[in-house]
């Protein structure tokens, strides 16, 4: 049973095909990977699939439901959920706050008789960053906030998360209890859509993986398939090979940096 | 036909004037993200420059205008660009926006200081020589004029097609991070455009000052209609702006021929740009919320209710002492201070904690001290009323706003402002042609406050009061949302949160408090006039209240207390009085990056030698310094938001790292 299916989706910034006719699903229940190189459009997917970014043509379907032209918190409400690769934690709030405005934004009223902290503590807790509850937001490591962004989207319960490149900033044993926490999630019925470099941590998490590039799904399989699929291979290590396009996509990189 | 053929013509003179100013204004914002409020300003003080060299110094028209375009407008585009409005693109909405309004009260300033009011002329270019097509006469200008908004757009699109520089300007529309790959440099280009973009400004402004007079506030409202006409390209298309400027000047042209030149609707041939720009406004299609914007600001403390009651009520007390102790015409002016109080705390609230702008602020005080006016119950039930009118007019004005973003917000509550001060105002429902409305004091509870004194006593408790609402709102569950949609809207969407409606109802809000304000003052003067809440007092407000800091109440209560102050020292002093307004503009530019104000600093001074002095002095008096040193201490930390801890008044960037 698939939760989400995109659709011939095209995104295209001015001259640029960001994303190309991709057509993929995702499993309900499964944690699946999205893979590519720099610049493929996997962020552009994550933005067209939680209405951040609508698509020149095609079509994204969520639990059967046609949600291509539905407002970014409607999907949310209907339980999209996702964290940034770009960080947009609430720089100006608490750690704690951060999760306690999520829990906020997804009770509503009812929110207003929910007894104590009790919630905040146990989501923070569960992703291992308790004792950073009092700091603020824009004072923590990267890895840090984005595990605080994981617990700021746990808190709506989402039946479907998208992360992008989760695990960047964290370390090995971090990583380690990231991807356990994951299996456990999606054992929860928490679907879990990935974008991720670290190819060891999706290759053993990952039920099933999608690889883009250039904007159009390649490939798409169990880890054991995608290993030893020519297409990928060439697809990363075309760039080496070449050169030129390996350095186009540091040089995009690097002004992505000196932008900030 | 005749006629229509020379409305047809008129038309598009001025749409060509439009299509110059706004083509400046698409440069400057596409290349730089910074919207310059003040472009008509520009346009406006270089009309007086090029008045003063052609006119006061007698230079040819030609040098006078090669002067101002090639010289004098280029040097300060590029170092407004430099200096003034350097690296805001990447800042917040907010502040951008004030900036520029700094600049454009700064110049409002500068030009009343230098050229004071008097009768001065411009000449049309080529006065007196006319063409003649059957019944219907042109000039040279109109015709010169019009072949200039096309030179103008072709060396453009040379510029931007067949240059390498021009290329990185395009290049840096699309996409900023993509400029470097280009081999541009940024800080060039922004220059660049700056420099193009004045110049057009002044163009604009000169040639249309032989028809709407050498005036400080009308050139100055000219870029209503150049963003009007650029909102058609969505602020960044060229050939789209021309044709919506075009469009536009000849509605305007029409609306002026056609329409009644009495009674109610002969206002609307003014504020033509404004409906134009109301009714694209609603066409444009939804704008996607900003991702990678997000900053942390460092806030100004927030008080516990607990202490900020203890403050209030000194206020009230200190105001009570002074409604013994001072005249009538001085408690007029503390008066008027709780007003403007009141109403930069709707700020703290709009902006401040929701990150919107509003440019119409005292507008709706105005419609506040109408309605207040209007319905003439001098009750509670009354004010309530009016507040209630002000906020569904503010929530009239964001609702066709509700699928844009910040800019657009504050953009149409300019058109609005003016719209208000040319229709509304001077309708026979409101003021009609300025007559004065009579409003009575209110009694609150059967108890007539009628004294100046009391009255004055009375608008203080209505500041604390509210001050105490502001401060519990921001304790409470919807402050930290509006904290959390301030710094990233995008994440906020994607928790499930409505901004759009969320932000109508900031707005409504925000506005009723206003018109509260402005309701009170009705009361406070007993007769008032549309003069009392023009535009220009809404741009005032905004800046002192940053000035001061807009993040905090006690900003509001200074800030009040400054703008009460301001006309008493430009009639004090009038020879300085355009002075004075230059100062605050530019004091604005100044500070306006650091939302927080001077209150703020003023705190940071204050804990700072607290900070310094009480070791010390516990040093030398161990018993009594160190008693005070404790309580000040316990104070501060139940006082006081943990994030205060870390104030220091300043924006602090995260550290984005890319992964990857
Ligand atoms: N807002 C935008 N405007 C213009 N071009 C964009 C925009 N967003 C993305 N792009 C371009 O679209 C392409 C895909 O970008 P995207 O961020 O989706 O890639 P990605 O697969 O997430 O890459 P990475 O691994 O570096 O995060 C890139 O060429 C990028 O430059
Ligand atoms: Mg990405």
């Amino acid at each position: 049973m698939s939760l989400l299916q995109v659709e011939d989706v095209v995104v295209q910034f001015g001259g640029v095909t960001a994303v190309n006719h991709a057509t993929f699903e995702v499993v309900a229940g499964s944690v699946t990977g999205l893979i590519g190189p720099n610049g493929a459009g996997k962020t552009t997917c994550f933005n067209v699939i939680t209405g951040l970014q609508r698509p020149t043509s095609g079509h994204v379907r969520f639990d059967g439901r046609d949600i291509t032209r539905t407002a970014v918190h409607r999907r949310a409400r209907r339980g999209i959920g996702r964290t940034f690769q770009r960080l947009e934690a609430f720089g100006s709030l608490t750690v704690a706050d951060n999760v306690r405005v999520a829990l906020d934004i997804h009770e509503g009223f009812r929110g207003i008789f929910r007894p104590g902290d009790h919630d905040v503590d146990e989501l923070l807790e569960r992703v291992g960053i308790a004792e950073y509850a009092a700091e603020r937001a824009d004072s923590i490591p990267t890895g840090t906030a984005r595990l605080l962004e994981l617990a700021r989207a746990l808190a709506c319960q989402p039946r479907l998360l998208l992360l992008d490149e989760p695990s960047s900033g964290l370390d090995e044993a971090e990583t380690e209890a990231f991807g356990a926490l994951l299996v456990e999630l999606a054992g929860e019925g928490c679907t879990v859509l990935m974008v991720e470099h670290d190819m060891d941590l999706v290759m053993s998490v990952c039920d099933e993986i999608h690889v883009l590039d250039f904007g159009s799904v390649i490939a798409a399989g169990t880890p054991a398939e995608i290993r030893v699929d020519p297409k990928v291979q060439r697809a990363y290590l075309g760039y080496s090979d070449e050169g030129q396009g390996a350095h186009v996509a540091e040089s995009l990189d690097e002004t992505k940096v000196l932008a900030r | 036909m005749d006629s229509f053929l020379s409305y047809t013509f008129i038309g598009l003179f001025t749409g060509a004037a439009y299509a110059i100013a706004a083509s400046g204004l698409v440069l400057t914002y596409s290349t730089t993200r910074v919207f310059n409020i003040a472009h008509g300003a520009v346009g406006m003080v270089f009309a007086f420059v090029y008045w003063d060299f052609s006119q006061r110094q007698h230079m040819p028209a030609w040098l006078a205008l090669a002067l101002v375009l090639l010289v004098v407008a280029p040097a300060f585009g590029v170092f407004v660009q430099r200096v003034l409005t350097r690296g805001l693109g990447s800042q917040p909405i907010g502040v951008s926006l004030v900036v520029t309004v700094g600049i454009l009260v700064g110049l409002i300033g500068v030009a009343t200081q230098i050229w004071p009011p008097a009768s001065r002329t411009v000449p049309q270019f080529f006065a007196g020589h006319l063409i003649t097509l059957g019944n219907v006469v042109i000039t040279w200008h109109q015709v010169l004029t019009v072949v200039l908004s096309g030179v103008v757009a072709g060396c453009l699109y040379l510029l931007l097609n067949r240059t390498r520089i021009g290329t990185a300007m395009r290049a840096s529309v699309d996409n900023p991070d993509l400029l470097q790959l280009y081999g541009g440099r940024p800080q060039l280009v922004a220059a660049l455009a700056w420099a193009i973009g004045t110049s057009l400004a002044a163009l604009a402004g000169i040639l249309l000052t032989p028809v709407i007079g050498l005036q400080y506030y009308d050139l100055t409202l000219l870029v209503i209609s150049a963003y009007a006409a650029a909102m058609l390209g969505k602020l960044t298309s060229l050939p789209m702006t021309y044709v919506g400027a075009m469009g536009l000047g000849i509605l305007q042209s029409y609306a002026v021929g056609y329409l009644p030149s009495a009674g109610n609707v002969a206002g609307l041939r003014a504020v033509v740009p404004t409906l134009f720009l109301f009714g694209i406004i609603v066409l444009l299609p939804q704008a996607p919320l900003r991702i990678g914007q997000v900053k942390g600001l460092v806030s100004a403390p927030v008080p516990t209710l607990g202490r900020a009651s203890i403050w209030g009520g000194a206020l009230v007390l200190f105001a009570m002492l002074l409604a013994v102790g001072l005249s009538t015409s001085n408690l007029l002016l503390l008066g008027t201070a709780a007003t403007y109080a009141i109403v930069m705390l709707s700020l703290v609230l709009l902006t401040g904690y929701g990150g919107q702008v509003s440019l119409a602020q005292f507008t709706f005080a105005g419609v506040g001290a109408v309605a207040y006016a209007k319905i003439d119950q001098p009750n509670l039930f009354g004010l309530l009323v009016a507040t209630l009118v002000a906020a569904a007019v503010g929530a009239l004005v964001a609702i066709p706003v509700l699928r844009l973003t910040g800019l657009y917000l504050a953009l149409a509550t300019l058109a609005f402002a003016q719209l208000m001060d040319k229709l509304v105002f001077q309708a026979s429902y409101a003021f009609q042609f300025n007559n004065p409305l009579h409003a009575e004091r209110l009694s609150v509870l059967g108890l007539k406050i009628d004294g100046t004194g009391s009255y004055t006593v009375m608008m203080t408790i209505f500041f604390v009061l509210l001050a105490l609402g502001v401060i519990a709102v921001r304790r409470g569950r919807l402050g930290r949302i509006l904290i959390a949609m301030r710094d990233s809207q995008a994440a906020c969407g994607t928790l499930g949160l409505d901004l759009r409606w969320l932000r109508v109802g900031l707005f409504a809000a925000s506005a009723g408090i206003a018109g509260l304000a402005g309701a009170l003052f009705a009361g406070l003067r007993g007769t008032i006039v549309a003069n009392d809440f023009q535009f220009f007092a809404s741009l005032l407000v905004l800046l002192v209240a940053v000035i001061w800091g807009v993040t905090s109440v006690t900003g509001a209560a200074i800030g009040g207390v400054f703008l009460m102050y301001l006309p008493v020292a430009q009639s004090d002093h009038a020879n300085i009085a355009g002075l004075l307004f230059a100062l605050l503009g530019f004091g604005a530019v100044a500070l306006g990056r650091d939302p927080n104000g001077l209150a703020n600093k003023i705190f940071g001074f204050n804990s700072w030698v607290v900070d310094r002095l009480y070791p010390a002095l516990a040093e030398r008096y161990p018993g009594m310094a160190l008693r005070s040193r404790t309580d000040e201490w316990d104070g501060a930390v139940d006082g006081v938001d943990d994030e205060s801890l870390a104030a220091s008044g300043t924006e602090v960037e995260r550290d984005v790292v890319v992964a990857g």
